[in-house]
């Protein structure tokens, strides 16, 4: 009887998808890898560019070894690697995720010079002076006034919003979007309970606090309903 | 044990010197015993505004470096009974002559004998603003009803609340101009207040008598009929604990009346 396979090629509508075994040795692995696309390799020859998602289960992989592994794969001429899913993660990935995911409060006013950063939400309860900053992995929701300049999604999020009781920034940036103040206000208008998100042409759109709930529907944690 | 009140400001020439000498010499009409300590290193000014130039021994540069025991380097003023001192800066040296640390110990002497010790701040927030804050155990910044005034004494206040031994920071506005303010080509001073978001002791009209005055070596608040001498006894008053309703040249604007009336917890 053959030996158990430890590499399995599935053909999906979307590309192919590699199962790699999570119980055999590394070393095996990427032996076995080697072999198993190398006797495919002609089947493909016809085609373009394939994306191959691949499967890991409960194998962990450090950064070095995925590199690796996708670097057999793209050996073979017309494959390209779109994924490496694995069940199971470092403990450090884990809890930066967790800070992305979570909301800081922090009750002070931010003052010209200051500059206050978050990996993922900030609640500000108080306001953001002129020439003051606040930064974060997600969104940014200032209780007060906003006054000075908010970056929101600064790790590469454009989903991310900003809103504030008063809107009267110096400048936003969501992303890498950047909008500023007019230069010239004339007669302000109070803009109160506002908010501020990127729409399909890259542009950074103001518009009232109560738009999101429709354009940002994931910003609803609650679970179930209510 | 007495207290040691920082007058700083971030921009220059917003009145610190002016502040510092009239609050100093209305706390001693108190009946406080007070020293003025002059920290503009290279700049000294508060020894002319009080007239007391002429008397200048030895100045803060000798005491720090022990050319001369603090005691003689006090200028005492004549028209107090034994009340108000001043510590002059020194005029030759720069501001890196005299380190926090060497501020601290000073105060620290000053305290065991005078009331209150109020320290003339430079402008900036370099090496002079430290020596200033590093003994100081309250601050009150002044400003003007002007943009970058504002600013900038917001980032002092930024500055001062990260100072674990100074207590939450008091403003005054100074040269106000009600004209201005009224037809609005000047921040009102309940813009200014809402902005800075510390508590306001004090407002001092723009005024001739003002700049007259310090010209003279006489700080206003030693003229009982001036509105700014008024404003600036006012804010002495405040600072020993009474609560002073604004007088009516204060009267800016209703809102911030009642805001000072919250503050000192009048009815
Ligand atoms: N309330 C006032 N009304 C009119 N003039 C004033 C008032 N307050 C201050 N001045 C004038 O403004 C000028 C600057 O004041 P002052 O020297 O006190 O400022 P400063 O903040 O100490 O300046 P620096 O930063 O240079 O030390 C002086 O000529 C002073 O007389
Ligand atoms: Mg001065």
């Amino acid at each position: 009887m053959k030996k158990t396979q430890n590499v399995l090629i599935k053909g999906t509508k979307d590309g192919l998808t590699l199962h790699l075994d999570d119980q055999c040795s590394y070393e095996k692995l990427k032996k076995e890898l080697n072999e198993k696309l190398t006797e495919n390799q002609r089947v493909n020859e016809e085609h373009p560019l394939i994306t191959v998602s691949v499967k890991i289960g409960n194998r962990f992989l450090t950064d070095a070894q995925q590199e690796e592994i996708k670097t057999i794969i793209r050996q073979k001429k017309n494959l390209v690697v779109g994924s490496i899913d694995s069940n199971v993660m470092a403990k450090s990935d884990a809890e930066q995720m967790m800070r992305e995911n979570e909301i800081v409060s922090v009750a002070r006013i931010i003052r010209s010079g200051q500059v206050l950063e978050v990996p993922g939400d900030l609640l500000l309860i108080g306001d953001v002076n002129p020439g003051g900053k606040v930064v974060a992995g997600g969104n940014v929701f200032i209780m007060g006034a906003l006054r000075g300049i908010a970056h929101a999604g600064a790790n590469g999020n454009s989903n991310a919003v900003i809103s504030a009781s008063l809107m009267m920034p110096t400048q936003l940036r969501i992303n890498d979007a950047i909008s500023r103040s007019p230069d010239f206000t004339g007669d302000e208008e109070k803009r109160e309970m506002e908010c501020a998100y990127i729409d399909h042409t890259d542009q950074i759109i103001i518009d009232r606090l109560q738009a999101l709930m429709h354009l940002r529907p994931n910003l609803t944690r609650l679970e179930g309903g209510f | 044990m007495g207290e040691a009140i920082v007058i700083t400001s971030g921009k220059g020439g917003v009145g610190k010197t002016t502040t510092s000498a009239n609050i100093g010499t209305a706390l001693a009409l108190q009946g406080k015993k007070v020293c003025l300590v002059d920290t503009d290193i290279g700049l000294r000014n508060l020894d002319v505004v009080m007239g007391l130039e002429n008397r200048i021994i030895y100045d803060l540069v000798d005491v720090v470096e022990g050319r001369c025991k603090i005691h003689q380097a006090l200028v005492k003023d004549k028209r107090f009974d034994d009340l108000l001192y001043l510590l002059p800066a020194a005029q030759t040296s720069d501001k890196s002559a005299v380190n926090p640390e060497q501020m601290k110990v000073l105060m620290d002497s000053l305290k065991q004998e005078y009331d209150y010790i109020i320290i003339d701040c430079p402008a900036g927030i370099e090496q002079g603003y430290k020596n200033a804050v590093a003994g100081a155990d309250r601050a009150i910044v002044v400003t003007t009803p002007e943009v970058s005034a504002v600013r900038d004494a917001d980032r002092i206040i930024g500055l001062l609340e990260k100072e674990e031994n100074v207590a939450p920071p008091k403003l005054v506005i100074n040269r106000i101009r009600s004209h201005m303010m009224k037809s609005g080509d000047m921040l009102d001073v309940d813009e200014i207040t809402t902005h800075l978001s510390i508590e306001l002791i004090g407002i001092v009209a723009d005024d001739d008598e003002v700049i007259r005055a310090s010209n003279h070596g006489e700080p206003i608040a030693l003229n009982p009929n001036s509105r700014a001498s008024i404003a600036y006894r006012n804010i002495a008053r405040r600072i020993l604990g009474e609560s002073v309703p604004l007088q009516p040249l204060e009267e800016v604007d209703k809102g911030v009346f009642s805001k000072l009336k919250k503050f000192f917890g009048v009815k």
